[in-house]
């Protein structure tokens, strides 16, 4: 808090130059995970996008859901695509459509919204990406597990935010 | 008692000299600490109301707020305690630091008042519109939600103000130097607030790229805003600002080792240069927000989140190091030297200004810096995006941190500032203790209930009339009550400050300050002091040893649980 005395730059101690490196090296291996697990892992962020009008997105939504209807669940269609591109729509306050998915096979998810931002959030799986209006987020997923699954919004939309969940289904 | 005025040359300011630091201080610098301390409290204690109101709400069993005013309380409490309280503060801060510690005058009293003006507006009218349901649009107000042009307005003339208040700290420091009223180099403190400052500049001014535009959008001026482009300015507002909060506490950090133990830096190059790291690196954090954003590439998101290599990271274990470390050797050469640890056991530890400064460290460093690494790593966010781990992990930093800091700080300056006795002064020495407890439950119930997957800033999880569950487990309900009886002891410790501060202040004794300390007396039996003795800072090499491995384990734990997701994404 007081002034320093008029020359202070003096060479580090034994034990400040030890935690200096150590943790200097620990920080290049938090850096280096990153690109490990990018060439390595199984879970990483897509890095795919496009741009598209919510109206034009919408129309692609809407043919997408008539030619896989099978069902309609809580006046939500229910959907059962061949694995491959399928679409799903984020608005106030809503998923749509519900997705039928199939244990095992991957899908390109396009993913966009057409009013505010939301948050894609996939439960009780756990795992996040954030919808924009404008952009598409191409998300690329294999289901390895079979059963219910929800998405909730976790991007505040408004005030009804908080009954914004949807669901994914998935069968073996 | 004003002492007579010191005349320089054609000196305008009038000085006091005060009694215990022979510091000569400004009257006019003190009345703005005073405005600015005074303004930063009252924002905490409306912030805190509606934080406690929010806590209740989150635990589930409780429930307390209905849907609507669940959400405009989240955007209240986010703008009155990450921008009013601790910017006010930092003001105040900034004032102290470059007038008081340099025997210097305030510049200009006049732009310190337009200042101050400014941003009281600034915050007046934000809570306002946000009271009277215009703004539902929460501290991000990310585009296309649109809040009332007045909500931008209001955050506008704040940052303005604020900016003010920053180039008069950078006026008083280049004044100071040219009038001769310090010489050598400033100190540490002084130093560390410059780097807040500085940081302050160029963070300031991204919140107004990205805001006025959003206030012409709200006018109807422009047809368009890009929520990708707002997103990223706006963190390059909102996180920066955070870190102006970890340069200003880590000042405090000094100052608060310097008061209670008279603790001062081993060595000065090590404290600098992390300082500087600060400068250099952490305006990159804006990356953190936009991990799992569409649009941006691996390259991008990596480099920037890991503020070039985690250089800023390295700054932060650098005073992890060495603050310990100066409390250490300087309770070494007061003779409590045995062993690893006699220094700590014979720590003032009812020294109110010790016990925040551990507490705050403690919370900051093994909860707050973990966490944040870990959620700031591009794939891990996957897991934390947006989940209530995020809230756990700021208020772990801005609350048990930054905020707990400050609070530690302030009972020095009732005294020293504002010239008042403290008092219940045992009701200090166990403050800083019941709310670190407090935030230590709610950071935890927040991070486990993130793990589990529980949005933030959402008013049901279970209770949600959705026409779908959400799925999420059971045990959250548990991880969620934890959080909100945190909630209650926190709101409990933070309503101990305000009336300890409110009765210091409003019924205290005028007098001048007679010491530093306000509670810990000196030992009946002192050892012998050894003040030319070389001491090693052996005990907190162990300790930030003992710290660098819970990180390893906790850092590996989640690649491990990342690794065995049962959905394969890229």
């Amino acid at each position: 808090m007081f002034a320093p005395p008029r020359v202070w730059w003096r060479p580090l101690d034994r034990l400040e130059r030890t935690w200096l490196g150590l943790a200097f090296a620990w920080c290049l291996v938090l850096f280096i995970m990153m690109p490990v697990w990018l060439i390595l892992g199984r879970h990483n962020v897509p890095a795919t996008t496009y741009r598209a009008a919510p109206t034009q997105f919408q129309q692609r939504v809407e043919e997408f859901v008539r030619k896989y209807q099978v069902g309609t669940e809580k006046g939500i269609p229910v959907v059962e695509p061949p694995p491959g591109d399928v679409y799903l729509l984020a608005r106030q306050w809503q998923w749509y459509p519900i997705l039928k998915l199939k244990k095992g096979q991957t899908y390109r998810l396009h993913v966009s919204s057409i009013d505010v931002q939301h948050g894609f959030s996939i439960q009780p799986v756990n795992l996040t990406f954030q919808i924009l209006p404008e952009y598409v987020y191409v998300i690329t997923l294999t289901p390895l597990t079979s059963g219910e699954f929800s998405i909730v919004c976790n991007e505040f939309c408004y005030l009804g935010h908080h009954v914004m969940v949807g669901r994914i289904l998935v069968t073996d | 008692m004003a002492a007579p005025a010191i005349p320089l040359g054609e000196e305008k300011a009038i000085f006091r000299v005060c009694p215990v630091t022979r510091l000569r201080v400004d009257l006019a610098a003190e009345r703005m600490i005073i405005a600015n301390a005074t303004a930063a409290v009252i924002f905490l204690l409306v912030g805190g109301v509606m934080g406690l109101l929010l806590a209740l709400t989150r635990w589930e069993a409780v429930h307390l707020l209905p849907a609507t005013w669940y959400y405009r309380l989240v955007t209240g409490h986010g703008f009155n305690m990450l921008v009013a309280w601790i910017v006010f503060f930092e003001v105040a801060g900034l004032y102290f630091g470059s007038t008081v510690l340099l025997n210097a005058r305030l510049a200009s009293p006049w732009a310190a008042r337009l200042a101050f003006a400014l941003m009281l507006l600034g915050a007046l009218l934000v809570n306002g519109i946000v009271l009277a349901g215009r703004a539902d649009v929460m501290f991000t107000a990310y585009v296309p939600l649109k809040a009332h042009p007045l909500f931008y307005l209001g955050v506008i003339l704040f940052a303005v103000g604020a900016l003010i208040a920053v180039a008069l700290f950078f006026a008083n420091l280049l004044i100071a130097r040219l009038e001769g009223r310090y010489t050598g180099s400033v100190p540490l403190v002084v130093f560390g607030l410059a780097t807040a400052a500085i940081i302050a500049t160029y963070t300031l001014l991204s919140g107004a790229i990205a805001f006025i535009p959003a206030f012409f959008w709200s006018l109807g001026w422009l047809r368009t805003y890009d929520p990708g482009f707002y997103r990223n300015l706006f963190w390059g507002f909102g996180h920066p600002a955070q870190q102006i909060n970890l340069a200003a506490m880590v000042a405090v950090w000094y100052a608060l080792a310097a008061i209670t133990v008279g603790a001062t830096p081993i060595n000065e190059k090590l404290c600098r240069l992390a300082f500087v790291l600060y400068i250099l690196f952490i305006n990159l954090g804006a990356a953190h927000h936009l991990l799992v954003d569409p649009g941006l590439s691996f390259a991008w998101k990596m480099f920037n989140t890991s503020y070039a290599m985690y250089l800023a990271v390295l700054g932060s274990l650098i005073h992890a190091f060495s603050i310990p470390a100066a409390v250490e050797v300087a309770l070494r050469r007061q003779g409590y030297r045995r062993g690893l640890f006699e220094w700590l056991r014979r720590a003032p530890w009812q020294e109110p200004g010790f016990a925040a400064l551990v507490v705050s460290m403690v919370l900051f460093g093994w909860l707050g810096g973990v966490s944040g690494v870990i959620i700031g790593t591009e794939q891990l966010n996957m897991q934390f995006h947006n989940t209530l781990a995020v809230p756990g992990h700021f208020h772990a930093t801005v609350v048990g941190g930054t905020t707990l800091a400050f609070m530690g700080l302030t009972y020095y300056l009732i005294p020293l500032i504002f010239r008042r006795e403290l008092r219940l002064k045992r009701l200090a020495s166990y403050q800083p203790y019941v709310f670190g407890f407090g935030m230590l439950l709610l950071i935890l119930g927040f991070l486990f209930s993130g793990t589990l997957g529980v949005p933030r800033r959402d008013w049901a999880v279970f209770k949600t009339p959705a026409a779908f569950s959400t799925l999420i487990p059971e045990s959250a309900q548990l991880t969620l009550a934890m959080a909100g009886i945190g909630g209650v002891i926190a709101a409990i410790g933070g309503a101990m400050f305000i009336l300890i501060v409110l009765s210091s202040v409003l019924t205290g004794t005028v007098q001048e300050a007679r010491s530093l300390r306000l509670v810990a007396v000196s030992p009946a039996d002192p050892p012998e002091a050894a003040e030319t003795a070389h001491e090693e800072p052996r005990g907190t090499f162990v300790i930030v040893l003992a710290f660098l491995a819970f990180f390893i384990l906790v850092y590996f734990r989640n690649w491990w649980l990342l690794g065995f997701r049962s959905w394969l994404v890229h």
